[in-house]
């Protein structure tokens, strides 16, 4: 246990790596870094996780100087924004019409939205591009936007939590109901928050970090999100590259410590079963 | 399931439909258009047979890339589903420290990878962390990301980011497991080693195919970290199949990568059939 406790410090140490370069004034992390950033250097970069003077130059710098770092901020929300929206707005349903319903055709859709789940990008990459090219959505956010809402996976964790409830429960729900979507949303969504809110977080964590969708998709650079373009920031300008990183890092960080609880249940659910 | 009318059957479908529009407008309808243009020529989209497929199979940087992607796979997969077990097992008697020591776990899954390629820079450049720490203990240094290492720094950060995911899906496992097996084995006097080999990991045979094709498929996001750490043409020993495809890409030979994601798309295929063949055995 003492162990894993160890290995669990040594995880999570690249994150206070960036932290405390985050923190650090910039000619001190010149000064560590000085090895790798200069030509023909025979000494070893160096590191302090405790700051001799701490400041927040760098946060400020990156702020006042690099009007694109907003912009490209900005870009992330509206993206991750957009897709999570769209998860909701088009996969609930789906998940609902899975989870308590036999339609025609439910068992072949079912697998086919396994399969599609499962794909990894590369095998859709050119179709959406064809796509995305006739409706002409390409280098628009929408290009990002619109084939991560109709990602499958989110439908996969929803109808976990859906297929759940009793059917009791719904049973007699269907004497009060008018029709089948007041059952869906004032029974299945209430009941099932917890599988939304999973999806949500997990789907939050993968939008956040986009790098081959917007690499394909968006030829214009000003569209890009942060995970695109933060490494474009070289370690030259050190200061603002660790700023960089750790305000790309701090979103996530909070939806992964406010939804911790929901991103396990949310993994437990993307076992695939039936 | 109750059987219901058949007016209340269509509401299902009606749920679906616009998802499924999606998916018809952005993946299935315009797979079928690469599945056409794998068998004809990119530019005058003339008929060709198999002529791409014998491209893409002979072309060599296809043969590095489905190798390195295949050796990744062999050496990331069982390493990692071995490790996130141990420690899923580990972590399995609920304690406060175990609670903090799986979410320590857990947190890489948040870092971007655009925050993280950073560290990876200082500590894999050539006068890097890393090598300084070598050095310090008299060690020689190593060329992490120019040499056949930078395949390991790739493995590395593959089970760096991927441990607290599969140590959840182990957990789940593991607790669906019921005590009174356990207790009727402890009664008939088996050790705790028996136990784990007799019964843990028969019951986890379920588990561990679910555990596998998702880490599999997880195994392709890799590709951000080399991508971002390395650029297009990386070390020739982390040279993914991912790699390939985005070169194919910029370059337009939409030919080749039509025929590639078809290859690729049944080549997972046959890995899902697996895990289904996996499920009936439960």
């Amino acid at each position: 246990m003492a162990l894993l406790a160890g290995l669990a410090v040594l995880v999570c140490s690249p994150a206070v790596i960036l932290v405390s370069g985050c923190i650090m004034d910039g000619d001190e992390l010149r000064l560590y870094l000085s090895p790798v950033l200069l030509e023909n250097r025979t000494s070893f970069a160096s590191w302090s996780l405790l700051p001799q003077t701490p400041s927040l130059r760098s946060v400020v710098e990156l702020l006042l100087d690099s009007p694109e770092f907003f912009h490209m901020f900005w870009n992330s929300i509206a993206i991750t924004g957009g897709i999570l929206l769209g998860q909701l707005l088009v996969g609930a349903p789906a998940a609902w019409g899975f989870a308590r319903y036999r339609f025609p055709l439910r068992g072949p859709l079912f697998t086919l939205y396994l399969i599609l789940m499962l794909m990894p990008f590369q095998v859709t990459m050119l179709s959406s591009y064809l796509a995305l090219d006739r409706m002409r959505l390409n280098d628009t956010l929408w290009a990002v936007i619109l084939p991560g809402a109709f990602s499958t996976f989110p439908v996969f964790i929803m109808y976990r939590f859906f297929r759940a409830i009793p059917e009791a429960i719904i049973e007699s729900a269907r004497l009060d109901a008018r029709n089948a979507f007041q059952i869906f949303w004032h029974i299945g969504v209430p009941l099932g928050s917890a599988g939304i809110v999973s999806a949500l977080v997990l789907g939050f964590l993968e939008s956040w970090n986009l790098i081959e969708q917007p690499m394909a998709f968006l030829k214009n650079k000003t569209l890009w999100p942060l995970s695109l373009y933060l490494p474009n920031i070289g370690l030259s300008d050190a200061g603002p590259a660790f700023a960089g990183a750790v305000l790309t890092l701090a979103p996530a960080f909070l939806v992964f410590l406010s939804g911790r609880d929901h991103l396990e249940q949310g993994i437990v659910a993307s076992a695939v079963k039936e | 399931m109750k059987r219901r009318v058949k007016r209340g059957e269509w509401a299902g479908a009606l749920f679906l439909l616009p998802s499924l529009g999606g998916v018809l407008v952005f993946v299935l309808v315009p797979f079928v258009d690469v599945i056409r243009r794998s068998f004809a020529n990119a530019i005058t989209e003339e008929w060709v047979g198999l002529k791409n497929y014998g491209d893409v199979l002979a072309n060599p940087a296809f043969r590095l890339a489905c190798w390195n992607t295949l050796r990744f796979s062999a050496v990331c997969l069982p390493a990692l589903l071995g490790i996130s077990l141990v420690i899923g097992v580990i972590l399995q008697k609920k304690t406060k420290l175990g609670d903090g020591v799986k979410t320590a776990f857990l947190f890489p899954m948040a870092i971007p990878v655009a925050s993280v390629v950073l560290v990876w820079r200082v500590l894999f450049e050539k006068q890097g962390l890393l090598n300084g720490l070598l050095n310090s203990w008299g060690l020689s240094t190593v060329e992490w990301m120019d040499s056949p290492t930078a395949f390991w720094v790739l493995v590395g950060s593959y089970l760096w980011k991927n441990l607290g995911y599969d140590v959840v899906l182990w957990m789940a496992g593991l607790s669906s497991i019921s005590n009174a097996i356990y207790e009727a084995a402890r009664i008939d006097g088996a050790g705790e080693w028996t136990i784990f080999r007799r019964i843990t990991l028969p019951c986890l045979l379920p588990t561990l195919f679910t555990v596998s094709v998702l880490s599999l498929l997880n195994s392709f996001k890799v590709f951000r970290e080399a991508y971002l750490v390395a650029g297009d043409y990386p070390h020739r020993s982390m040279y993914l199949l991912q790699h390939l495809f985005n070169n194919w890409f910029r370059d337009l030979s939409f030919d080749r990568m039509a025929a590639g994601a078809v290859l690729t798309a049944m080549v997972i295929l046959c890995l899902i059939g697996l895990l289904r063949k996996g499920f009936d055995r439960e």
